[in-house]
């Protein structure tokens, strides 16, 4: 199978009912997308594929074919979301940092200047049991509002 | 340090960058699941599926190919068979009785994680069943019991113009750390190839490294324990890793390769501790002022199957159950009782949530009864500097229960404009707490912690057991450092803590670590001081660190917990200074319900604390916020079902915590009354800010609608029923 993650494309033999998750992590050595509970509930795997925010817990491999993934390792190709890193870490926003890769990837998904509202709603589906939240909207406000 | 007193601080109370931070935003943190070893295999736990009863026999399955397996028993392990902590009762893994479900038995390892899964289904365990405990309420076994007694309570009471009573619930919180419990094990250890290595998640290297001591019976030498990026740990991580560890290390020793065991979420909920239930039932005698003269609690806790912490446990629970008020006679009793439920263990706050969700309940009710408003109640019974608590401690050091009273209502009102009109019913509850940091009594000087610097040519590394495990335990203890040594915050260096290099701190639990450790922290620091000499500036250190390491070839300044001279405790009578310090705070929680679902949500919290120092006020900031909304979720939606000894919604969509969307807006407060005893001021924080939401909030139900819960979580259910 050919994958493009963060830009950069991969050949690998998986089988492709392979979770992607486990194809970032073990595949390509991308470890910086995490599990935290495999089915879909708490965000810590999230990615973006096609600009889109998803869980890679529950997405086979063979479904990210020909699209372009991105992970917490190619954040900071891009200005606009090493902003987002910046702002993470100078908040405070990441605490254990186990929920941050997740976190920040479904930020990278709002909309532009997003309101309170919006980054609520947005990051509904990444739980953090760290920050009670308030840090990681600062966060995402002094980054893309 | 009265010098340092007067010149203005440079590191401590600035916002500087955590130290592991650039890890964390990057992907490049490595947590112990993203860890890999050559030739590692993975590892698994066979655990019992009934609550009580009798092994008869534990069976593989003659069918299935077991060829690469790697299989432990109890009759592998070459030391004790006992997880050390405070009585040996509880078995790494069972031999023939069964004491609760999910109890390890037996342990698999494969280098296919597949196989390893079908393994485990072909492992049958027969058992002779016996009828389980189950409910704590009518449990008979009582493993601990404790009474703290100062006054005369019948005294008391009789001066009482009313006597009012009231009964308390609270149920299993789990702790929900994002990263599940991991271990690596690898054979051999500093050079000893029948050593032990453990690498993962956990909150203290320490109990693990007590733990393996006795299962492998092994000097400490020949055991050394890692610390990995930590996920969360919430004291969810201060027990429980000590089993997940020697599981793996027996494995890793039997297969002469590293293995590593994850716990999957389901595992992780169904095996691992929670937080204790309890029943406390008040009597409290009132005056038509007011005014308390005697306070009478009963209190029941879960304890499951085994002691683990539960000793300790009930202890805090214990002293802070009267919540911060004060009262010429007193009588806490309080048991914990055997289950054939998961042990219970340790979790933020400890058993004061619990209590002080008891009191702070009850507190309302009182007013209630009384007819006088509950901030005025309150007011006139709050503890003042120079009262004494119900062990016998004299509050010499600052009180600030009204402080934060006072700070917090003219918060609340700041910080969130009222909502507009709903169709929803709306209240606003309060909630007042106390909170002691490190450990209870005589705790400090039992654990003798040690911990230290090394000078480094260009500045000083820390040499400290302690943990990081999301709190900032490493950027607030490098800043006391530098503070001490008035050098750029720069210029101290941290490192993973590994037993092989770092002495022991004591365990990152009980909000002990900026306050004892960093106190530790401080006087290595004045004693490095004295060996350098004074230096001007940074280059100038840096000269003469130079010189002295050319000279003596390491510099490692290595200190030990003093306590201090003032603080007196004794045991057998439970009388003396609990804590050396205790951290002062008031919660106000706006709660909206739904009239046709029930469904209660907090719309808005403020919670103000004062906790001496605010050694980085956006890490304590942050630990505030996080401990408030996990006590948001614990009275409104973190319920554990349990049926037949056993966690019946063991995964995240039927355990619900707080997303974005439950969590209101919370409004913090950092209060500094410096106590003159912690490191620059500094009293504990990690725990207090769970101790009010939850009364805060039911609380605030009852302003809303009427309806009176004494039992929590506040689900839809419950209100309903009470309102009828
Ligand atoms: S691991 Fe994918 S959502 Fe939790
Ligand atoms: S920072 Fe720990 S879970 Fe979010």
């Amino acid at each position: 199978m050919k994958l493009t993650v963060n830009g950069q494309a991969h050949a690998i033999s998986a089988a492709p009912g392979k979770r992607l998750l486990d194809t970032l992590r073990e595949d390509l050595k991308l470890t910086g997308t995490k599990e935290g509970c495999g089915e879909g509930e708490c965000g810590a795997c999230t990615v973006l594929i096609d600009g889109e925010a998803v869980n890679s817990c529950l997405v086979p491999t063979c479904q990210a074919e020909g699209t372009k993934i991105l992970t917490v390792e190619g954040l900071a190709q891009n200005p606009r979301w090493r902003k987002l890193q910046k702002a993470f870490l100078e908040c405070n926003a990441a605490q254990c940092g186990i929920c941050t890769p997740g976190m920040m990837l479904s930020a990278c998904a709002l909309p532009p200047q997003p309101t309170l509202q919006q980054i609520r709603v947005g990051l509904a589906g990444n739980l953090c049991r760290c920050t009670g939240y308030v840090k990681i909207y600062d966060a995402v406000k002094k980054a893309l509002g | 340090m009265s010098k340092v007193k007067n010149r203005r601080l440079k590191v401590v109370g600035k916002r500087v960058p955590r130290t592991e931070g650039a890890d964390k935003v990057t992907g490049r943190a490595r947590y112990i699941d993203d860890m890999q070893f050559d030739h590692m295999i993975y590892g698994a736990t066979v655990r019992t599926t009934i609550p009580r009863g009798r092994i008869v026999s534990v069976e593989r399955d003659t069918a299935f190919d077991w060829s690469g397996f790697t299989w432990v028993d109890h009759r592998d392990i070459p030391g004790k068979n006992i997880v050390a902590m405070i009585v040996e009762d509880q078995p790494f893994l069972a031999v023939d009785r069964v004491e609760h479900q999910t109890e390890p038995v037996a342990l698999l390892a494969h280098a296919d994680r597949a196989r390893l899964a079908e393994g485990l289904k072909a492992v049958r365990i027969t058992y002779q069943e016996e009828p389980p405990v189950l409910d704590f309420e009518t449990a008979t076994e009582v493993l601990k019991e404790l009474s703290i007694a100062r006054g005369d309570l019948a005294a008391g009471l009789a001066l009482a113009d009313k006597i009012i009573e009231g009964t308390y619930r609270t149920g299993h919180q789990e702790q929900l750390y994002i990263e599940t419990n991991g271990m690596i094990a690898l054979p051999g250890a500093n050079g000893f190839p029948e050593g032990v290595t453990a690498y993962g998640s956990m909150q203290c290297p320490y109990y693990v490294v007590k733990a393996l001591e006795k299962l492998f019976r092994l000097d400490r030498e020949r055991i050394r324990v890692v610390q990995t990026t930590t996920g969360g740990g919430f004291g969810g991580k201060e027990e429980y890793p000590s089993i997940v560890a020697g599981h793996a290390c027996l494995l890793a020793r039997k297969a002469g390769v590293p293995v590593k065991m994850i716990y999957e979420r389901h595992e992780d909920l169904i095996a691992t501790t929670k937080r204790h239930p309890s029943i406390i039932t008040w009597r409290a005698g009132v005056k038509s002022d007011g005014t308390l003269t005697a306070i009478d609690i009963d209190m029941r806790l879960d304890g499951g199957a085994y002691m683990t912490l539960s000793p300790v446990v009930l202890s805090r629970a214990a002293i802070h159950a009267t919540g911060p008020y004060r009262t010429p006679s007193v009588r806490i009793r309080g048991r914990v009782m055997k289950t054939n439920t998961p042990p219970n263990g340790a979790f933020r706050g400890f058993g004061a949530p619990q209590s002080q969700f008891a009191a702070e309940v009850h507190m309302d009710r009182i007013a209630e009864v009384m007819g006088i408003d509950p901030i005025e109640l309150r007011r006139r019974n709050l503890f003042q500097t120079g009262d004494t608590t119900a062990t016998g401690q004299v509050l010499h050091d600052r009180v600030s229960a009204d402080e934060v009273l006072d700070k917090a209502l003219a918060k609340h009102r700041v910080a969130h404009r009222r909502s507009k009109k709903t169709k929803k019913l709306a209240g606003t509850g309060i909630a007042m707490f106390f909170h002691g940091s490190g450990f209870t009594g005589g705790g400090e000087v039992r654990l003798a912690s040690r911990a230290g610097v090394e000078l480094l040519p260009d500045g000083v590394r820390l040499l400290v057991g302690s943990t990081e495990i999301g709190q900032g335990t490493r950027t607030m203890l490098a800043q006391i450092v530098a503070e001490s040594l008035e050098l750029p915050y720069a210029f101290v260096k941290t490192i993973d803590p590994d037993t092989a290099q770092v002495p022991d701190s004591g365990p990152t639990v009980a909000s002990r670590t900026c306050m004892i450790v960093g106190t530790i922290l401080q006087r290595a620091s004045a004693k490095l001081r004295i060996e350098l000499g004074p230096y001007k500036s940074g280059d100038d250190f840096k000269k003469r660190a130079k010189a002295l390491l050319k000279k003596r070839g390491t510099v490692v300044i290595i200190d030990q917990y003093e306590k201090p001279g003032e603080i007196e405790w004794n045991d057998e009578t439970y009388q003396g200074d609990a804590y050396g310090a205790y951290a002062w705070g008031c919660n106000l929680a706006d709660v909206e319900i739904d009239p046709l679902t029930y469904e209660a949500r907090c719309t808005a919290f403020t919670s103000v604390i004062d906790i001496g120092r605010a050694i980085h006020p956006l890490l304590a900031e942050g630990q505030i916020e996080g401990g408030t909304l996990q006590g948001i979720g614990w009275a409104l939606f973190e319920d554990v079902v349990m049926k037949n000894g056993v966690m019946q919604n063991a995964n995240l969509t039927n355990y619900i915590i707080p997303t974005t969307l439950d969590a209101p807006h919370i409004a913090v407060e950092i209060v500094e009354n410096p106590y003159p005893n912690g490191p620059f001021g500094a009293k504990g924080v990690g725990e207090c800010p769970i101790d009010g939401p939850a009364a805060a909030i039911v609380n605030a139900i009852r302003d809303a609608s009427g309806a009176r819960l004494d039992a929590i979580p506040a689900t839809p259910e419950r209100i309903m029923k009470v309102l009828g």
